[in-house]
């Protein structure tokens, strides 16, 4: 019997001749994510089960994302026990301030996560490296805790759903577009523990930042996490960036699999999730009129410079309707640079759009963009769960970056098509 | 272990948001995140609930998020246990590496009513609703699991060996 992609790099993380699904298995670990948020919880753990020394200082990265800039004492406060844990262990990959973004944005490019690795991340959206034909996933700070003391952690082998993608997508369609349908027809525990491998002909010609989009969901489903086998898109997007050996896998033709569900995605237009799942989704032109009072752009979901250019492309001598509040944040400052060489910031601020520092902050109701109670977001992250953004009767509509460009403009939730 | 208390009953999807709202993750002392515990699911149940009290959800309990935060705050609150038809993948890893007692019954969720008492053997894998008699299966608990609550969470099991 072959293997999965999944299959493969989690064996090849052990000293196991043979794993199976539903296996438990211990696995060395490649790179180990807190932020700080969850890194504070992991560092007291550590120091409670008496930890001297990181397993490895080049293996543990510490990103400062999420309340950044510090939102309140309480926040400065977590960052720093952070940064005095970094700095008495030396850690390599600690990003704040100035080289901080969004970690699921960054990691990748800087070339700290590759091809067959095995990542975790005291982040739900690990999942999202998965693009790059790793296996990577979420975990809580325990867990953290006990990598960054042995450099190993348990897991049970998932069985794998096989996603297979035909058809050429529309225009304005985008990877988003394409894994929330896939949620919205899986249900948000449709792939509970399991991975979710996505092939198919509109698959291997997806660029990096829609594979990246779609890999980031796969915890939406309920997934343990998303994978893609890398091909010439995938070192292309790794040329320049990797600094250490790495390696391609790809899933036997005779893996085993629980499910495999095929999908023309010739038929997809532009899709909406409603409050309050990921789940509930519909496509744009069945949305109806739904006003909205703001409109993110941004996240470790759709924050990259492909998503800035298409928003941009829409915004072009277009301004956010009025009373709207259009905020943009691209999520690395490499991307941030770029957004303002390629005159895309200019375009922004002509729509009177509000550009915001790389943070986690307005997607998870944290800071730079709460919502009060009854208001409407429109926004390009990955949840829309009750109170998600601010006020607990505040609404949160996913969406691509297309469909939060022409829902700015137009002032309420709206296809591109429409302008 | 043994368990028992009123039960509080929750939906399906009931999120990591719900159970501790992210605005208040600028801390992580247990106490104050039992302040908050289950708010925007339901923003009286930490002035309702008695400690040693149950709760109860339907299908895939804490999605979302990978914040510990959330168990956290429901064992600080003063929970016993968590009941539910499935548990989504992290919430549940997070709740045996911490030490949060949870345990799957697809049965007792459709047959219980708020307010009820039960009682919970986890040694016999059973759930008792104590007036009415009626005692239902727990999945059972994998034997890794088992071995990491008995060593009292994951960095004590790690230490052990």
């Amino acid at each position: 019997m072959g293997k999965t992609i999944t299959e493969k790099i989690l064996q090849a993380h052990t000293k196991l001749k043979e794993i199976h699904p539903g296996q438990l298995i211990n696995a060395r670990v490649d790179i180990a994510l807190g932020n700080d948020i969850t890194a504070p919880i992991a560092i007291r753990e550590f120091r409670a089960a008496g930890g001297k020394k990181v397993f490895n200082k080049n293996k543990v990265a510490l990103v400062l994302d999420h309340f950044t800039p510090n939102k309140d004492i309480n926040s400065a406060e977590q960052c720093k026990a952070v940064r005095e844990f970094a700095v008495e262990h030396s850690i390599v990959h600690f990003y704040e301030g100035g080289q901080v973004g969004v970690e699921h944005a960054l990691l990748p490019e800087k070339g700290i996560v590759l091809p067959g690795d095995l990542v975790i991340g005291a982040d739900s959206h690990t999942c999202t490296y998965g693009a790059l034909g790793a296996f990577a996933t979420g975990v809580g700070s325990t867990d953290l805790a006990a990598t960054m003391l042995t450099g190993e952690l348990w897991f049970k082998v998932p069985q794998s759903i096989k996603f297979i993608i035909h058809g050429k997508m529309k225009k304005w369609v985008s990877g988003k577009d394409l894994i929330l349908n896939i949620i919205g027809r899986i249900g948000v525990d449709g792939a509970l523990y399991q991975a979710m491998e996505f092939t198919g002909e509109t698959i291997s010609k997806l660029s990096m930042a829609d594979r990246f989009s779609i890999a980031n969901m796969a915890i939406e489903a309920g997934a343990k996490n998303g994978i893609f086998a890398p091909d010439a898109i995938t070192k292309e997007y790794i040329k320049g960036r990797a600094k250490r050996a790495y390696k391609f896998y790809s899933s036997d033709a005779d893996a085993s699999y629980s499910q495999i569900i095929e999908i023309d995605a010739g038929k997809l237009e532009p899709q909406v999730a409603f409050p309050h799942l990921p789940s509930n989704v519909k496509g744009v032109s069945k949305a109806g009129k739904i006003k909205i009072d703001q409109s993110l752009i941004g996240s470790c979901t759709n924050g990259r410079i492909e998503d800035l250019r298409t928003a941009a492309k829409i915004l072009k001598k277009r301004k956010a309707a009025p009373h709207v509040r259009l905020i943009i944040a691209p999520a690395t400052p490499h991307i941030y640079k770029q957004a303002m060489q390629e005159g895309l910031l200019e375009t922004f601020m002509k729509a009177n759009a509000v550009i915001s520092p790389p943070s986690c902050g307005a997607c998870l109701g944290g800071h730079l963009g709460i919502l009060a109670a009854g208001e409407r977001a429109v926004a390009t992250t990955n949840r829309n769960f009750v109170g998600r953004m601010g006020h607990p009767k505040s609404e949160v509509y996913l969406a691509s970056p297309a469909v939060a460009a022409a829902s700015a403009v137009l002032g309420r939730i709206a296809s591109p098509e429409e302008l | 272990m043994k368990f028992s208390g009123k039960v509080w009953k929750f939906g399906d999807n009931i999120d990591t948001d719900a159970i501790i709202p992210a605005r208040y993750l600028n801390t992580s002392d247990p106490k104050e995140l039992a302040l908050h515990c289950m708010e925007d699911a339901d923003p009286n149940f930490v002035k309702k609930m008695r400690p040693g009290d149950i709760i109860i959800g339907g299908e895939n309990f804490g999605c979302g998020s990978s914040r510990e935060h959330a168990p956290i705050a429901i064992k600080a609150a003063g929970i016993s246990c968590v009941v539910a038809k499935s548990f989504a993948r992290i919430f549940y890893r997070n709740s045996f590496n911490m030490g949060l007692p949870i345990f799957e019954c697809r049965e007792i969720v459709d047959n219980i009513a708020e307010g009820t008492e039960i009682s919970i053997d986890s040694a016999k894998g059973t759930i008792t609703i104590r007036d009415a008699q009626k005692t239902f299966a727990i999945n059972p608990i994998p034997p890794f699991m088992e071995q990491l609550i008995a060593d009292g969470g994951l960095l004590k099991h790690i230490a052990k060996k």
